[in-house]
């Protein structure tokens, strides 16, 4: 068997040479800032906005935590801009605005992607050269620079990742002095840094369950050590729930808690949200009103469906046209206050007499509703719907609040017995169509133009309680009684988190493909198929475009194959009882636990995209991207290594293995002064112009430069 | 040689009782009244559908899956005699008399009675004891919902008799495997499991799911032999052990190499799998040669394969398309609708309803329908005549082309200018020169997609072409939308810009084609107007016709229906949910599928004792305390691969399916945790009952238990045969969830 090469050891692991090379690097990174950016690019005007939002203290929705919109607003606040850049399409120019701090605060996070990288790859490996090789691959990769050197989402996201990823490894380096306090540290670091990574996307669950099979593993492994006591045992589960779940936890919560106390104040992201969680928002019209609080017959109320952007119940002056239903008038439901939203609940045989006592509506009553501006009852008939065809038609029907038996409706609140008063906003009701035994619903479909591009009301016969046909009293106005406070009806913190989650779950899961859309495909990511366009389209403007150095790819593309087969290799070596020198066998550690981690890592940051039916975009594979990076110094140096190790003199291995990384780091960097134009821009005639600067490296038809 | 002949032949045969036994029940429980109701019954109307199109010969695409389940269902037809002459259009329609219907359903209730001695053997080659194993057998037996849905004409009793099948000979291998690896019998169980499993996916693509865990399962013990260090790596007695027969050689020679191992199961279970896969659609394309009413979604090539349809028409037209064709130019997307490039006289409106303004020429679309103003001539741009020279000249890959359209003379142009429903593109239109300083722009090139070289012909169906604009580098795309009024609801045409790679609705195909004769315009008129004409037929092989087959049938999607009795995956551990299969037409005789209630609570909690006491010998072992022996957690490993491992690999992927869902998707499942009840029960009972005081109790409580799950199957025994007919009261009393919707007819 062959001799090991000597001398790979990294004698004192952290080498100051090698900080300085990377913290020059760093600088590199972050001056390229200077570079003239007036342009907003591409998400910017979504995550810019948001950040905005907080310097401004408006409400808003996104499908994403807030964590990493918060530390964008946090940056922008510390460096003097003053949130009020509209953002509102790419290309706009920032003008006098100070959007530097922003930028420079995620290419900072970006530009620590790089040591976080490194130290990652010597801490698994021991080896300088292979994590060097991983630092060079992603100081180089054109993709990396472009999407951490503008105001996103994802190099915040990698920098919380890849600190998790870190601190687990160290913290694993650690395990042979439990309770000490580095151990603590970077244990609790990891706690931290998962907090971060979920807080910034849900993504950030990939890398939680990275750290947890982790843990598992590392806790099966002193289960099975009889010389642990089962208290020991007992005192290193504690420190991992404590550190990485219950710290995790804690931090999670804080964040959301820090997001609503400093959104206080009402905005656009207000109709996503409950009628209970409006009413905290300064601004709103449901914040400090005070109405009665239980429904009764005669009262004037709206009705706010339940799924997410729901909208009111609403009806107006204009019937449905020849050939939809009956020629009655339409019922939409309508996501803006209107007049016409508003309707009167009214007993099924007669008009209340004003004179009368109140009497409260109870669950399980027979009522009518009558719309207010129209005096037509709210009314189904076995004709279908015009666009959910198995439904019945809702329609406003009869003249002055005379109808027939077909406006007759049961309300019902979920979960409570018959006889029970409805609350205002509280209660969660569904209404029964008699006749028919249907229920009322909105199907969430948009109308055409005859109804307003208003969303349809339907009356479903599927008798199931979803949100689509349950319903909540919002207005209402009754003079007859006595107005409460709505602060009583104030949401637990528990409850708004949990709802926001909810919204956030629906809102991430809505983001459906339209038809015909050309989309991204996560089979298309790692061969760095297409790109995204982040500004500039034409000749004459200043494009970047985010693209994936395809050497560092296509490199790192077929490593993961090259990776599988040693792995294989050496597993098999292994269990078929070959006899290894100490070097190998220090080799196939680094090659099965090392690299298998790093592997594992990229396996759960990629393999789920398959099965998401959301929207995606080739920036989703990023995370996955630093994970392969890690795994090609790794597998590169070890084969190296290997191969070497059969040369007989050891100058000759020394050289071939030197050798070896220094022309793959040649060959990256080469790489790199070919495509920096696609990161710091472009201008001038498109690639397949023979006179563009980027001539003949338009080496794939799909890629747009 | 003749050494046989010294000792007399004697037959000796063993009758395993029990399986005689268990077979008979089956049979007599799931045949008996078979065809009764006579009336199509739930998805028999879907299925059925298919047999009949099978006994016509005519061509179909089912989205739901392969088409090896809806071929046994025809043969069931076939050997009935059945016709195909029924409208399969209602649930609860009366047969007619040439509906076969008892045979029509007998495959799939055949299927259904072996599925019991099936799970009897597997009990037994998991080494349980024949009590389990029959107790396992009985609980199948007397389970409702297997027996609903193996008395129709329902796929999911048959996909059920072939993962059983898989599971039982992969068991029956790998017990051969410790002391007669490469005997006839191992063989013979080996590829068995093959054919069993792609039997299992060729019926439903549920099938997959056992088969990868049958891999896993196959893999994981071939790991476990690698560790074996007295097997050789490679070469070794590879061809002995081939034939055991030779004699006692067989047994000393056996130490056959793992390389040989490797490629017996690669054979096994895979390749043959997916030959069996192919040679399912082989016979499927064999005997559907007809056209019908599916062609459409099919591309042009792959419809002129059929007998009739297209096929009829194309017939005769010239290969390769010349400057001066006549064609039609058919979109390969097929959404919403198959189309043609079309255009008519009439105009784009001048200001649209929202106040953009058009450029007010000759409308350019995409009709769903054969028309003679779907005719496009091939113009060489830089000669004026619109004929076919002699010798043709071809139109080859990168040519730049000018398209007149047939009718109109006006040439296909896109400018600056948005289209009418999708402002971001470019307006397509026949170009009408109104002086207004918009010159025409009407040069395209045409890019053959599935070109094999760049110099490639034009070629009539089969080449899937890109018109890319040269001035502009838009290419001609159908948006999917529909024109309002103005454009009588054709499909919008647009010239895309951002090209943002290939997609299907970018691409054109040639569909009819014929050289024009005729150099004056009505001539043309009516030489358009006449039906092609000419001689070259075009064949697919096999293979592409498979491809195209199989991608549609993965990638075709029916609109998202909302179900009546639609579920969610949650709703069928409990049992929550209830199909309603068929409702006799007068009084309240009914077939729902509802399982046994007892048999799936105890399954669950059978699961769930399995789950904790593994996890609880796992850590306890970890610590080096072994509670049971270690050949008896060998076989509680093993059991539990195969039943929880069955059972989760056949449930938990729906929860990330968004199809609609329905309670008889987790028949599969459910198969498998039921054969985990004995497994569990057995073994409380000998390692976890202690006195013999206990073990009585015990065996006394199962009689008891085992008594009650026969009740509860006499109980719902009229909802599961449809006989006798129940009253509204006992209707009533059968309710025994409120989510359960038993039918009550209102008096």
């Amino acid at each position: 068997l062959p001799p090991a090469v000597p001398g790979w050891r990294v004698g004192g692991p952290r080498g100051t040479g090698t900080w300085n090379e990377l913290s020059h690097v760093d600088c590199l990174r972050c001056s390229r800032l200077c570079f003239v950016f007036i342009f907003s690019s591409w998400d910017e005007t979504h995550f810019g906005k948001m950040g905005s939002y907080y310097i401004n203290r408006t409400f808003f929705f996104d499908v994403h935590p807030p964590l990493g919109k918060m530390l964008i607003g946090l940056a922008g606040y510390l460096s003097g801009y003053d949130g009020t850049f509209p953002f509102q399409k790419p290309g706009d120019r920032y003008e006098q605005h100070n959007y530097m701090g922003m930028r420079g605060f995620c290419a900072f996070l970006g530009s620590c992607l790089v040591p976080f990288a490194y130290l990652t790859v010597l801490e698994l490996s021991k080896s300088l050269p292979a994590a060097l090789l991983t630092a060079c691959i992603l100081i180089f990769d054109t993709g990396c620079i472009t999407l951490s050197q503008y105001i996103l989402l994802d190099p915040i996201l990698m920098f919380f990742l890849m600190g998790a990823v870190l601190s687990m490894v160290k913290c694993n380096a650690c395990a042979d002095r439990p309770f000490s306090a580095s151990w603590w540290f970077w244990l609790s670091l990891t706690g931290v840094n998962l907090a971060g990574a979920m807080g910034v996307k849900f993504v950030g669950l990939f890398v939680v369950l990275l750290v947890g099979l982790n843990t598992i593993y590392d806790l099966w492994d002193l289960l099975g050590n009889l010389s642990l006591s089962l208290v020991m045992f007992g005192k290193h589960l504690l420190a991992r729930v404590l550190c990485l779940i219950l710290l995790p936890l804690a931090l999670y919560t804080a964040v959301f808690a820090v997001h609503f106390t400093v959104l206080n104040k009402s905005g656009p992201g207000d109709g996503f949200f409950s009628s209970a969680f409006q009413s905290q928002l300064i601004g709103n019209n449901l914040h400090n009103v005070s109405i009665p609080e239980h429904l009764a017959y005669g009262s004037v109320i709206t009705m706010k469906n339940l799924r997410m952007a729901g909208g009111y119940l609403h009806s107006h002056w204009h019937l449905y046209p020849e050939g939809v239903g009956a020629r009655q008038q339409q019922v939409t439901a309508y996501l803006h206050k209107d007049l016409n939203n508003l309707w009167i609940i009214k007993k099924p045989d007669s008009d209340a007499d004003p004179s009368s006592p109140v009497e409260f509506v109870r669950h399980g009553d027979i009522i009518r509703l009558e719309h207010k501006e129209t005096s037509r009852n709210l009314h189904s008939h076995q004709h279908e719907a015009p666009l959910t065809r198995k439904h019945f038609q809702v329609t406003g029907y009869g003249i002055n609040g005379t109808g027939d038996s077909n406006d007759f409706w049961r309300i019902e609140v979920v979960g409570r017995k018959p006889g029970k008063l409805i609350k205002v906003l509280r209660s969660q009701v569904r209404l029964t169509h008699v006749a028919t035994g249907c229920i009322l619903g909105s199907s969430g479909k948009t109308l055409p133009k005859w109804g307003w591009e208003q969303v349809e009301v339907t009356c479903t016969p599927y008798l199931k309680d979803t949100p689509n046909s349950l319903w909540n009293f919002e207005d209402h106005i009754n003079p007859k009684l006595p107005n409460i406070s709505l602060d009583v009806l104030k949401p637990s913190f528990a409850e708004i988190l949990l709802e926001s989650h909810m919204v956030m779950i629906r809102g991430n899961s809505g983001l459906k493909p339209k038809d015909n859309e050309v989309t991204s495909k996560p089979w298309h990511w790692p061969i760095n198929y297409q790109g995204l366009r982040f500004s500039g389209v034409n000749e004459t403007d200043y494009r970047v475009y985010l693209l994936g150095n395809p050497v560092v790819w296509w490199l790192n593309l077929f490593t993961i194959g090259l990776y599988l087969l040693t792995a294989i290799s050496t597993a098999v070596a292994l269990k078929r009882g070959v006899q290894l020198s100490s070097e190998l066998k220090e080799l196939s550690r680094v090659v099965l636990r090392g690299g298998g981690q790093i592997a594992l890592g990229w396996l759960l940051h990629y393999l789920p995209f398959f099965m998401m039916g959301r929207v995606l975009y080739f920036h989703h594979y990023f995370p996955a991207m630093l994970f392969s990076s890690m795994l090609t110094g790794i597998t590169w140096d070890t084969l190296l290594k290997f191969f070497a190790g059969f040369l007989s003199p050891s100058t000759a291995a020394r050289r071939v293995y030197g050798g070896g990384i220094l022309a793959l780091v040649l060959l990256i960097m080469y790489s790199f002064y070919l495509f920096h134009p696609l990161s710091y821009g472009m201008i001038g005639p498109m690639a397949s112009d023979p006179s563009s600067p980027m001539a003949g490296l338009r080496w794939m038809d799909s890629w747009e430069f | 040689m003749l050494g046989f002949l010294k000792n007399p032949v004697v037959v000796t045969a063993e009758i395993n009782v029990n399986l005689v036994a268990l077979t008979v029940m089956g049979l007599i429980s799931r045949l008996w009244g078979l065809s009764y109701p006579r009336a199509v019954v739930f998805d028999e109307v879907y299925y059925g559908q298919f047999v009949s199109l099978y006994m016509k010969r005519i061509f179909f695409v089912d989205d739901s899956g392969p088409p090896f389940g809806h071929m046994l269902l025809a043969l069931g037809g076939y050997l009935g005699g059945f016709d195909g002459n029924f409208l399969w259009n209602r649930i609860g329609a009366e047969y007619s008399m040439n509906v076969p219907v008892w045979s029509l359903r007998l495959l799939p209730a055949l299927a259904g009675a072996l599925c019991i001695p099936l799970a009897y053997q597997i009990l037994v080659e998991l080494q349980f004891s024949h009590c389990a194993a029959l107790g396992g057998a009985l609980l199948i037996l007397l389970e409702n919902s297997l027996i609903t849905q193996s008395r129709f004409m329902l796929l999911e009793s048959i996909l059920i008799f072939f993962i059983l099948l898989a599971v039982l000979s992969y068991l029956k291998f790998y017990n051969l495997q410790r002391h007669s690896s490469f005997s006839a019998s191992w063989w013979v169980w080996l590829l068995l499991t093959g054919v069993a499993c792609s039997c299992a996916v060729g019926v439903k693509y549920m099938g997959l799911f056992t088969y990868m865990l049958l891999l896993a399962i196959a893999g994981l013990h071939f790991w476990h032999m690698l560790g074996n260090q007295n097997l050789s790596n490679v070469g070794g007695g590879w061809l002995f052990c081939s034939y055991p027969c030779l004699g006692d050689l067989s047994l000393k020679t056996c130490s056959v190499s793992l390389l040989c191992h490797f490629l017996a199961r690669g054979l096994a279970l895979i390749i043959i799998p997916v030959a069996m896969y192919l040679s399912f659609f082989y016979v499927h394309l064999t005997l559907l040669y007809r056209s019908g009413p599916h062609d459409q979604i099919m591309t042009s090539a792959f419809q002129a394969s059929l007998e009739g349809g297209l096929a009829r028409i194309t017939q005769g037209q010239p290969l390769e398309v010349a400057y001066g064709s006549q064609i039609t130019l058919r979109n390969v997307l097929g959404k919403p609708m198959q189309c043609w490039l079309h255009s008519h006289t009439n105009t784009y409106p001048i200001r649209y309803e929202n106040g953009r303004g058009s450029s007010h020429q000759q409308q350019v679309t995409c009709y769903p329908f054969k028309d003679v103003n779907n005719w496009w001539i091939v113009k060489d741009p830089g000669m004026q005549q619109l004929v076919v020279s002699n010798p043709p000249r071809p139109v080859r890959h990168g040519h730049i082309v000018q398209l007149v359209h047939g009718i109109t003379t006006r040439y296909l142009n896109t400018h600056d200018v948005a289209a009418p429903l999708s402002p971001h593109s470019q307006e397509v239109s026949c170009y009408i020169d109104y002086n207004v300083s918009m010159p025409a722009q009407n040069l395209w090139r045409v890019e053959i997609v599935n070109r094999e070289t760049d110099t490639d012909v034009w070629k009539t169906i089969l080449s899937e072409v890109r018109f890319v604009h040269v001035n502009t580098s838009a290419v001609l795309k159908l948006s999917g939308a529909s024109l309002p009024e103005w454009g009588y609801r054709q499909l919008e045409v647009v010239g895309e810009k951002l090209s943002k790679g290939y997609h299907q609705s970018m691409v054109w195909n040639v569909e009819e084609h014929r050289y024009g004769k005729s150099q004056e315009q009505k001539e043309r008129e009516v030489e358009l107007h006449s039906p092609t004409q000419m001689d070259i037929s075009k064949n697919l092989s096999f293979m592409a016709k498979f491809t195209e087959l199989q991608w549609k049938i993965l990638t075709l999607k029916n609109e998202d229906t909302e179900h009546k009795y639609s579920s969610s995956a949650l709703d069928w551990i409990t049992m929550d949910t209830n199909i309603a299969y068929w409702l006799h037409p007068t009084s309240g005789a009914q077939i729902h599928l509802l399982g046994n209630v007892l048999t799936w609570a105890s399954a669950n909690v059978a699961a769930v004792i399995y789950v904790c006491l593994s996890l609880w010998y796992l850590v306890r072992r970890r610590r080096k305390i072994y509670d049971i022996p270690e050949d008896a957690w060998q076989l509680w490993v093993s059991a539990g691969e195969i039943c929880v491992g069955g059972w989760a690999v056949n449930y938990l992927p729906f929860f990330l399916m968004e199809k609609t869902l329905f309670l008889y998707h987790y028949l599969p499942a459910l198969t498998f945790q039921i054969l985990l009840i004995p497994i569990v029960l057995q073994h409380l009972s000998d390692y976890l009952c202690r006195s013999l005081l206990s073990k009585t109790m015990f065996r006394a409580l199962i009689v008891a238990w085992f008594s009650s799950v026969y009740l509860v199957y006499c109980t719902f025994s009229p909802v599961t045969y449809g006989e006798p007919s129940l009253s509204v009261a006992e209707l009533k009393d059968l309710r025994w969830k409120d989510s359960w919707n038993i039918l009550i007819r209102k008096q």
